[in-house]
This record gives C-alpha cells, sequence and structure tokens, in this order.
C-alpha cells in the first residue's frame, strides 16, 4: 500500500462519484463532455511532455483533473470542457514560479471558464444530501485506508470551514438543533466536498513546509466563508483557492520547504529546474 | 404529500407570497392558510425588484404580512401592482400540451401536422402565521395602495416579537426564534395590513401584491420564516427574470421536470392535464425527498415554442419589476395583446427582438426538515431553453383494410398507446389499469407464453 500512489485513490474515488453522479443524479453533464474533457487534459499533458521532453511523468494528472472538471464545470456546448482541460494543464506547465505551478489546475480551469467564457457555470447544490454523505463515507473510508497521509488540507479546511459556519449560526442565533441542521445541510454540500477532496488537497499547489501549508489552507477557508456568508456569492472555495494560489510561492520563499514528490519519482518541478527549460 | 392544490381555471396561480417570504400575521385566531406561494424576483448586479402575491382569503382586516427585507424602504421603492401581471407569466410559462396529428398513412403525401397548445398550471400549498414586536424602531410608515405599511427595524426578536404583540398582532409561540436571525443579520422588516377604507376605494375584492425594489447581494427568497406555521409541504413558484441565463438554487439541487414525452390523448379532455400534472408533480416532488427544486420553464422572454401564452410586452415586463427594459411610451411595435393565443412557433418579438428578459420558472414543494435554509439563488450562463411540454399524438382514423399500410399502421399505434400509459403511469406513480381503461386499450394485454408458436 505504501507504495501506491495516493492519486489512485483519487482517480477511483473520482470515477465512482461521476458515475454516481450521472446514473443517479441527473447531472447535466453529457458523457461525451466528459470523454473530451479527459480527452484533452491527456493529449495536452501528452503534448507539454513532449515539447518539454520530460520523462518519468505520468498521465494520473491529467486524469485527474478531467474528472474534476468534469465533476464541477457544466456547459451548453461541446467546445467548452476541452478548452478548458487544455487551457487548465497549458496553465500547469507554463504558469511556474521557480519551477513550481502556481493554480490548481482544475481550479484555474474552472476560474477561467466561469471568468470569460459563455455558457458555463458551476452548480453547487446540485448533489443533494445523499450523495454528499457518500461523499463523506468514501473519503473517510480512504483516510482509513491511507492512514490518514500528509494531505490534512482536506480535513483542515473542512474544520476552518464548516466551524467558521457553525460560528455563524451560532451568532445569528439558531437553535441547537435548527442550527445542527444546517449546520449537516452545510456540510454534505458536494461541491464543497470535491473542493476539499480533490483541490485543495493537491499538495503540488500548496506551500511545502507543514506550517505555511496550515497556515494557507486556513486562509483559503476563511476567504471562502467570507464570500460565501459576508457577501453572499456562490462558489466561494474555488474562488478563494484561485485568489489566494499567488501567495504559495510568497510561502516557499519565505519558508522553503521539501517539495512534494507523488511517487518517488523526480518530481516535475525538479526535472524542470535541473534543465531549466520551463518558462518561470 | 399532500394534494396539490386546487388547480383553479385556465390559469392557476398559485399565491405565493407570504408563505415563503414572509408570514401572515393574524390579528385574531382566523383560520389563515397559504395555498401556494408565487413571487417574481427580477435580478441584476445587486439591484432586485420582488413582487409577492398572496391569496390569503381570510377577513381583510386581519391580514398582515411580515417580510424581512435588506435595508429600510423609501417609499418609492414600493408599489402595489397588478395581479395580472402573475397571471401572465404563469399562463406564458406554464407545463403545455402539444398536439400531433398522425398522417394517414394510406395518404402519405399529406403530411400535414397539426399541433394545438393547452397551458395550464398547478398550485400548491398552505403556510402560517406571525410575528410580534418590541424594542422595535418604526423607521417608516405608508400608505401605498391599499396597505398601511410599516418599516421596522429591530434589535432583537424577543423585542420584535413583543411589539407585534403590542400592536395587536397575534404570532406564534415560535415567531421570535424564527426572526432571530433576521434580525441579527441587521435585516428590517416590511409589514404591512390592509386599509379597509383605501381597499374599498380600489373596487379589487382581492389583495393586489406587493413589490420592492432594492439592492442587496443576497440572491434568495426567506422561505424559513413562513414556515413557523406550516403543516405538511408547502409550494412556491417563482419566476426568476435575469438579463443571462438560467436561474438555480445554489443550496440545493435544482433539477427539470421529466418532459417531452408522448402521452395518452384523453389528456386533452376536461381538466385531465391540470390533474396529470399535479400528481406528476407531487410524485416527481416525492421521488426528490422534497429536497429539490424543479425548473419548469426557461426561455428567453421574447419569444416562444409552441407559446402557451403571448411573450410579455415591454409594459407588462417593466410592470413585473424589469427594470432594464425600455420605457415602453414611445413604442408603436409593442408586441400584439395577451391573448390565449396558442399557434406555432413565434418568431422574435416585433419591436426590435432586443426583450433582454430570461425567464426561469422553478417550482419548489419544501417541508421545514427538508428545507434547513432559506432558498439561495444563482445565475448561470447556461441559455439552453427548457420547458414542460408533453405530445399528444392523435392517431389517423383509418380502417385496417384500407390500404396495405394500414394494418402496420394501426399495430404501430397500439402499441404506442401502450407505451403512452406506462409512461403515464410511471410519471404519475397512477393506476395503470386505470389509465387502459380509460384509452379503452385491452386491459393487461395478455402475454403469450414465450413458446407458444414455437413449433410452428
Amino acid at each position: 500500500m505504501k507504495t501506491l500512489d495516493a492519486r489512485l485513490f483519487q482517480v477511483g474515488f473520482q470515477a465512482i462519484l461521476l458515475t454516481l453522479g450521472v446514473l443517479l443524479r441527473d447531472f447535466s453533464l453529457l458523457p461525451a463532455q466528459m470523454a473530451l474533457a479527459i480527452a484533452s487534459t491527456t493529449l495536452t499533458q501528452a503534448f507539454w511532455l513532449k515539447v518539454f521532453k520530460l520523462k518519468d511523468v505520468g498521465y494520473l494528472s491529467p486524469l485527474i483533473t478531467g474528472f474534476g472538471l468534469s465533476l464541477l464545470l457544466r456547459a451548453d456546448s461541446f467546445w467548452l470542457h476541452p478548452l478548458i482541460a487544455c487551457l487548465a494543464i497549458s496553465g500547469k506547465f507554463l504558469i511556474r514560479i521557480r519551477g513550481k505551478h502556481v493554480f490548481n489546475p482544475a481550479n484555474f480551469g474552472i476560474g477561467l471558464a466561469l471568468l470569460i467564457l459563455p455558457g458555463a457555470w458551476v452548480s453547487p447544490g446540485q448533489w443533494g444530501n445523499d450523495l454528499g454523505i457518500a461523499v463523506w463515507l468514501i473519503a473517510l473510508g480512504a483516510l482509513v485506508v491511507q492512514k490518514a497521509r500528509r494531505d490534512d488540507a482536506a480535513w483542515l479546511f473542512l474544520g476552518t470551514f464548516l466551524g467558521l459556519t457553525a460560528t455563524r449560526l451560532f451568532y445569528l442565533g439558531y437553535s441547537l438543533d435548527r442550527g445542527l441542521e444546517i449546520l449537516t445541510h452545510q456540510a454534505l454540500n458536494g461541491a464543497l466536498l470535491l473542493f476539499a477532496f480533490f483541490m485543495i488537497s493537491d499538495p503540488m499547489t500548496l506551500p511545502d513546509r507543514t506550517a505555511a501549508r496550515r497556515l494557507h489552507v486556513v486562509l483559503v477557508a476563511i476567504a471562502a466563508f467570507t464570500w460565501q456568508f459576508l457577501f453572499y456569492r456562490p462558489n466561494g472555495a474555488l474562488w478563494a483557492l484561485l485568489c489566494l494560489a499567488p501567495l504559495v510561492p510568497l510561502w516557499d520563499f519565505l519558508w522553503p520547504g521539501k517539495s512534494h514528490n507523488w511517487h518517488g519519482n523526480k518530481p516535475l518541478q525538479n526535472i524542470v529546474a535541473t534543465q531549466g527549460k520551463m518558462p518561470r | 404529500m399532500k394534494k396539490l392544490l386546487a388547480l383553479g381555471a385556465l390559469t392557476v396561480t398559485f399565491s405565493a407570497a407570504q408563505a415563503f417570504c414572509g408570514f401572515y400575521v393574524g390579528k385574531a385566531d382566523a383560520n389563515l392558510f397559504n395555498e401556494a406561494s408565487q413571487v417574481i424576483v427580477v435580478r441584476d448586479g445587486d439591484k432586485t425588484v420582488v413582487s409577492m402575491l398572496n391569496d390569503y382569503k381570510g377577513e381583510l382586516k386581519e391580514f398582515a404580512v411580515v417580510v424581512p427585507v435588506p435595508s429600510v424602504l423609501q417609499k418609492g421603492q414600493i408599489n402595489v401592482g397588478d395581479k395580472k401581471i402573475f397571471d401572465r407569466l404563469d399562463a406564458y410559462s406554464a407545463p403545455r400540451l402539444a398536439e400531433y396529428y398522425d398522417p394517414n398513412p394510406c395518404d402519405r403525401p399529406k403530411m400535414e401536422m397539426m399541433r394545438k397548445d393547452i397551458a395550464m398550471s398547478a398550485a400548491p400549498a398552505s403556510a402560517p402565521p406571525s410575528a410580534r414586536v418590541l424594542g422595535v424602531t418604526v423607521e417608516a410608515s405608508y400608505t401605498i395602495g391599499e396597505y398601511d405599511i410599516v418599516i421596522l427595524s429591530a434589535t432583537q426578536s424577543d423585542g420584535l416579537e413583543t411589539w407585534l404583540k403590542q400592536s395587536g398582532y397575534r404570532i406564534p409561540a415560535n415567531s421570535a426564534k424564527a426572526l432571530t436571525p433576521y434580525v441579527r443579520q441587521n435585516m428590517k422588516f416590511f409589514v404591512a395590513k390592509v386599509n379597509l377604507a383605501e381597499q374599498a376605494k380600489t373596487g379589487f375584492s382581492m389583495l393586489r401584491p406587493l413589490q420592492f425594489a432594492y439592492e442587496s447581494e443576497k440572491f434568495m427568497l426567506p422561505i424559513r420564516l413562513g414556515m413557523a406555521n406550516a403543516n405538511g409541504p408547502q409550494d412556491l413558484i417563482a419566476y426568476m427574470l435575469t438579463k443571462n441565463g438560467r436561474v438555480e438554487t445554489s443550496n440545493y439541487r435544482t433539477v427539470k421536470m421529466p418532459a417531452n414525452m408522448d402521452l395518452p390523448v384523453f389528456l386533452k379532455q376536461g381538466d385531465e392535464f391540470r390533474n396529470f400534472y399535479k400528481g406528476m408533480f407531487g410524485e416527481q416532488a416525492k421521488k426528490e425527498g422534497f429536497r429539490a427544486v424543479f425548473t419548469e420553464y426557461f426561455w428567453d422572454m421574447g419569444w416562444c415554442d409552441p407559446c402557451a401564452a403571448d411573450p410579455l410586452s415591454p409594459d407588462e415586463l417593466r410592470k413585473a419589476g424589469v427594470f432594464w427594459v425600455n420605457n415602453p411610451n414611445a413604442d408603436a411595435s409593442s408586441p400584439p395583446p395577451p391573448g390565449q393565443g396558442r399557434i406555432m412557433p413565434r418568431p422574435p418579438m416585433p419591436g426590435g427582438g432586443a426583450q433582454p428578459a430570461m425567464l426561469t420558472r422553478l417550482h419548489v414543494r419544501y417541508t421545514p426538515e427538508t428545507f434547513p435554509e432559506d432558498l439561495m439563488f444563482q445565475e448561470t450562463k447556461d441559455r439552453q431553453n427548457y420547458q414542460t411540454r408533453y405530445v399528444l399524438r392523435h392517431p389517423a382514423k383509418v380502417e385496417a383494410n384500407a390500404c396495405p399500410e394500414a394494418k402496420p399502421y394501426l399495430e404501430s399505434v397500439a402499441k404506442r398507446q401502450e407505451q403512452e400509459a406506462q409512461q403515464l403511469a410511471t410519471l404519475t406513480g397512477g393506476d395503470i389499469n386505470a389509465i387502459r381503461s380509460k384509452l379503452k386499450l385491452p386491459p393487461a394485454p395478455a402475454q403469450k407464453p414465450w413458446w407458444d408458436g414455437m413449433w410452428k
């Protein structure tokens, strides 16, 4: 188990969720959109690997990005998913500071789509409570299997965000049971859980030093909460992660640490750094 | 779930408002009852115009409504609107039937097709109570139309409750609790009751809708307040008018009603379609565990296809609160008068086609347990039209021996009718045999044993 790449769990997890979602939940996602997204992330990855002559870098990452985009992004056309998938992966290769990519690819893609493209949206409420429960169960299961690895980010994020939500409910004067009902409802939001388990937990785009990583995750949670409950806008977590991503290089500069390494191979950024081929 | 409400005449409107956007406050023990609520929400950026229609049926002098609003509203921000606008929006966006006639199989070339649309709507149900107050500031008071309105701010919900009580309103015991979150969010309270003298002057027997215009970053409807007295599920129909795209809830599932399938032609008769839609809505809401919001319509207000009613004119849109539509004076090219028009696809509106309003019709049946939070919305960039439309296909009248094509045609019709009956039963959770007998289909079609004819 030790040698298994943690991302295998992610891919499996995402595949199950997509299947459940499309079968049971009538996601307004067409199978073709999903196929196009995944094909596009994979091809784009292959293209850039070739351009930069990188080896030992696999295809799990584009798979995760493709699934992530399919799970969260909705579109009223067929061209949007592949276009965004291509931009998301290209962003990973091209937007780098000190060899490390700045944005989580799926997060970057979704942000771009919402900001500049017509006919793209995210449906944060589409999951329903029962699927939310399923996500918690699978996530807890994965946690047990993985024996709480270093990806504490998801839990720290959820703890902070839901803690703030609970505090707000208390402050607003809800009775205990009403407050719990609402908190449970929030905690079962599928989009929030996806974000926690697939986006913010991506160690490649978090600070290297443990303390800095925790600080950053807490900041993202606070920003997400503020966006959602003080400014009343949807998708707080996505925007918070996107907008705060440029801080990560700063944290890494202030508190250098050991880069995350997925599978014991030389991490991409080291290869890039030694070859000096990647734009900074 | 209880039955959906009785759909009234052709255009049934669900009335809305109090039930969700606030609650009724009775001054006596009158039996206050909300059937379905209807609300129009117009929004662009933070600018919002909300219209609430109630179908309050009790004594007018006992009517009062409390609605949380984001700020102290000036007189010019409040208006008493016209119920017709709700009827028009309802008729335009209601679930509809489209009818087609099979061509006579012996007469191929004459493939004419007819189509007719019948509009209908359904409505829902019920709700509650009231509030009282004290320790409260009366920020403003106005008489507008038939309503006496006060805008209150409160520092504590207990105070608000006390004030309302002292002012003679009877409110349910749990009002303070329900009001607390709104008080703590620093919201103001719009309280309206009927000024009987003014009401008599209007000559209307029913209360006209209240409209407010305000700016708020919150795109939401406070349905929780109306649940204080709820017994059983309540219905709300919300007409959301926006500039860019479909509106959905951001904190609950928004799903499309099953639509666009062929159904038995008897739905055309009498109230059959109405009953079908009521039954289906109930069944689908139950299937979703009363946790989903249903989209019944989404279309650019400029046109429709087929049209259950004419699109709203710029003038009507303005009355509905669509503040970005140009002032209608000065236009000779306004759309045709609102008739119960129904016929083929309408081309984009005359008048330049500039009708930049998208209508999303949402219908939700909620219970206190399944909707723990107020409804929050977001406008998406989705522009794919959607309507709840059902198709009736009338078979051609032809004798089996009229031509060689006739027999296979009649067989296919029989098969199709059976499928339609099953579709109907599945959608509404109805009894397939009752449907078969209505259709005069043979009762359960006798299944031949699989081996029958095997040795021939």
